[in-house]
């Protein structure tokens, strides 16, 4: 009996133990699996972007169907303008809000209407942003704009600034405020010179983080940017980008095309990438300062 | 006398530029709430004329047909189902893999550097993820995997008919690499909750550490793994850019994976600029309607499934340790 039953342990010890290692093998794939793409994705951008990109990608315009050369300068251009519109919407509102949420009344229901109305707009697809902006702006300006695409990458800021402004103020410690009460100083310059300025440099590294995901973003710029294959004359005009310029390159049929959105892929991964190595340094710096 | 006085005045001063700084902060938060109704209904206006035309048969018809102008959402409602649910199947066995990876097994370090490389699977734009999609991912699926699974599988009429390369299967697989991010991402943070006394106990009782793994990390963890995972199918719901490219915008339900179809906002990505009658903008734009209240839908579900005490900002927390 009693040998019996140590033999069964024993036996059952090498099923667990087999069963065990199995498993390490199978998370192990699934981690390798799951990261394959990005060395995948990477590996082909790098491969075929490098190679494509010359110095006239970036100082010329794009050449008409049917000749080769030629180069992405008005989609580069137009992407930091569309950026640069959408930070001066998106970031100070952004930040005032996030404000709002951190230090009056956090747990009223007002703001947690607001909270969550930050979660839903960050949830919704982009490409609703873009119906939104093209029935709010596009259809009464009775064109495309840049300033519409602005508005659209915008409106995307707003809830990652908002969010990630509310969660780092809730870090800054209440004695703090109160010190600057206790001063005399008034509410409104104690959040803004005490509060916020404290965490400056967090929330630029939130900032950042939300620009690095707009710089991509595509679908809202359909419809409201639109493209263009010459210099913006204005921000009352339609205007290039450089996500929208792959996406009409990569379904047209030129081979050339094909290798220009290789080439403005690399330079858009690139840019990202960089934020967010950058988001990363700064944030392992700032968390070593704390 | 004197000083009194001017106390007073700034202690006005200073009550008032209190109001206005409050007030503006205010205003500003009530503003974002309501630039979320305001997309409601602006989206609602712009597609009432196709409501009050079609009607519920919008939801059921499978005829969409511009030249006709009678059109029925059904082919790129089964197109968005099936295509999200690729993409969950595969995704999430993934994603709770590689979060259970990152968290048990891997030591501080590997976990910190792969950690990251998961997170910039996400940060990779959706249009290059389209781009690769249309050149490296198609032609791999039309020439290895359709032909594999059509022979090994072809019982099943999901993995019968020509293999084309573009089509639900590369949409599918492509939001399960762009959804996988998410979904692990949070199931880390969740993870990450768990007590690590939770994990000693059930290693001291003799368990294995996959044992242990189940007892103690996903036992307690289901509510919050499938709260990840709703969330991830609403985001596969509403990715446009990498499907409209990879997913061949064909207006057909077909069984075949293999086959092209469209999603809800492919369709919207892919037609709404091109499109010339009123009509046909005013069914579009329902589309896009249909698919907010969804998103909105599943989105509220997902909150419910996640404890309060998480928030997605704490991603970027993660970066900052």
């Amino acid at each position: 009996m009693e040998r019996h039953l140590s033999e069964s342990i024993f036996k059952n010890y090498w099923k667990r133990k087999t069963i065990n290692v199995f498993f390490h093998i199978l998370l192990i794939f699934g981690t390798i699996l799951a990261t394959t793409p990005l060395f995948s994705v990477f590996g082909y951008v790098v491969s075929k972007g490098i190679p494509a990109i010359d110095f006239d990608f970036f100082t010329q315009l794009p050449k008409p169907i049917g000749e080769t050369g030629g180069g992405m300068a008005n989609a580069l251009v137009g992407t930091c303008t569309l950026i640069l519109l959408a930070s001066i919407i998106g970031i100070p509102w952004g930040i005032s809000v996030g404000t709002y949420l951190s230090e009056y009344q956090a747990k009223s229901k007002l703001t947690q209407v607001i909270r969550f109305s930050a979660d839903m707009l960050a949830s919704i697809p982009s490409i609703i942003i873009g119906l939104f902006i093209y029935a709010l702006i596009v259809i009464h300006m009775k064109r495309f704009s840049a300033l519409a695409g602005g508005i659209a990458l915008g409106i995307l800021i707003i809830p990652t600034v908002a969010r990630t402004t509310e969660e780092l103020l809730k870090m800054v410690p209440m004695h703090i405020r109160e010190a600057g009460l206790a001063l005399g100083l008034p509410r409104w310059k104690v959040i803004l010179w005490i509060v916020l300025s404290g965490s400056k440099s967090a929330i630029i590294t939130g900032i950042m983080l939300s620009i690095a995901r707009v710089a991509g973003e595509t679908a809202p710029l359909l419809f409201t940017a639109f493209g263009n294959h010459f210099w913006q004359s204005g921000l009352d005009q339609p205007i290039a980008s450089l996500p929208v310029q792959i996406y009409t390159y990569a379904i047209s049929p030129y081979e050339d095309w094909h290798r220009q959105a290789w080439a403005g892929a690399f330079v858009l991964v690139m840019l990202v990438f960089t934020m967010n190595l950058l988001i990363r340094l700064i944030g392992l710096r700032w968390g070593r300062k704390n | 006398m004197q000083i009194k006085h001017n106390t007073k005045n700034k202690l006005r001063e200073a009550h008032l530029a209190d109001q206005i700084f409050y007030w503006v902060l205010k205003l500003s938060s009530i503003a974002l709430t309501l630039v979320l109704f305001l997309i409601a209904v602006f989206l609602y206006k712009q597609a009432l004329p196709a409501i009050k035309n079609f009607g519920w048969r919008f939801l059921h018809s499978s005829v969409w047909d511009p030249v006709k102008d009678t059109y029925g959402s059904l082919p790129v409602i089964y197109g968005t189902v099936v295509s999200s649910l690729i993409a969950i199947t595969i995704a999430t066995p993934l994603s709770i893999g590689v979060a259970l990876f990152l968290t048990e097994i891997a030591p501080k370090h590997l976990s910190k550097i792969v950690g990251f490389l998961v997170e910039m699977l996400a940060a990779i734009p959706s249009v290059v993820y389209g781009l690769w999609g249309i050149f490296v991912l198609a032609p791999w699926l039309r020439r290895d995997v359709e032909p594999f699974l059509a022979s090994n599988l072809g019982f099943l009429p999901f993995f019968q008919g020509p293999p084309y390369g573009v089509g639900m299967l590369c949409a599918g697989i492509i939001l399960a690499i762009m959804i996988t991010p998410t979904i692990s991402s949070i199931c880390r943070e969740i993870f990450h909750t768990i007590p690590q006394i939770q994990r000693e106990s059930a290693l001291a009782l003799g368990a294995t550490k996959w044992e242990m793994m189940q007892l103690s990390v996903l036992k307690s963890t289901k509510k919050g793994i499938t709260g990840a995972v709703i969330l991830g199918l609403g985001r596969a719901l509403g990715e446009t850019m990498a499907v409209t490219m990879v997913i061949g915008n064909r207006h057909d339900i077909s069984l075949s994976f293999f086959a092209p179809s469209s999603t809800m906002a492919s369709i919207i990505a892919n037609e709404y600029a091109e499109a010339t009658t009123d009509m046909h903008v005013a069914a579009l734009v329902e589309i896009g309607f249909v698919l907010l209240a969804v998103t909105f839908v599943i989105n509220s579900i997902a909150r419910i499934f996640i404890s309060r005490g998480f928030r997605w900002t704490n991603l970027f927390k993660g970066a900052a340790k």
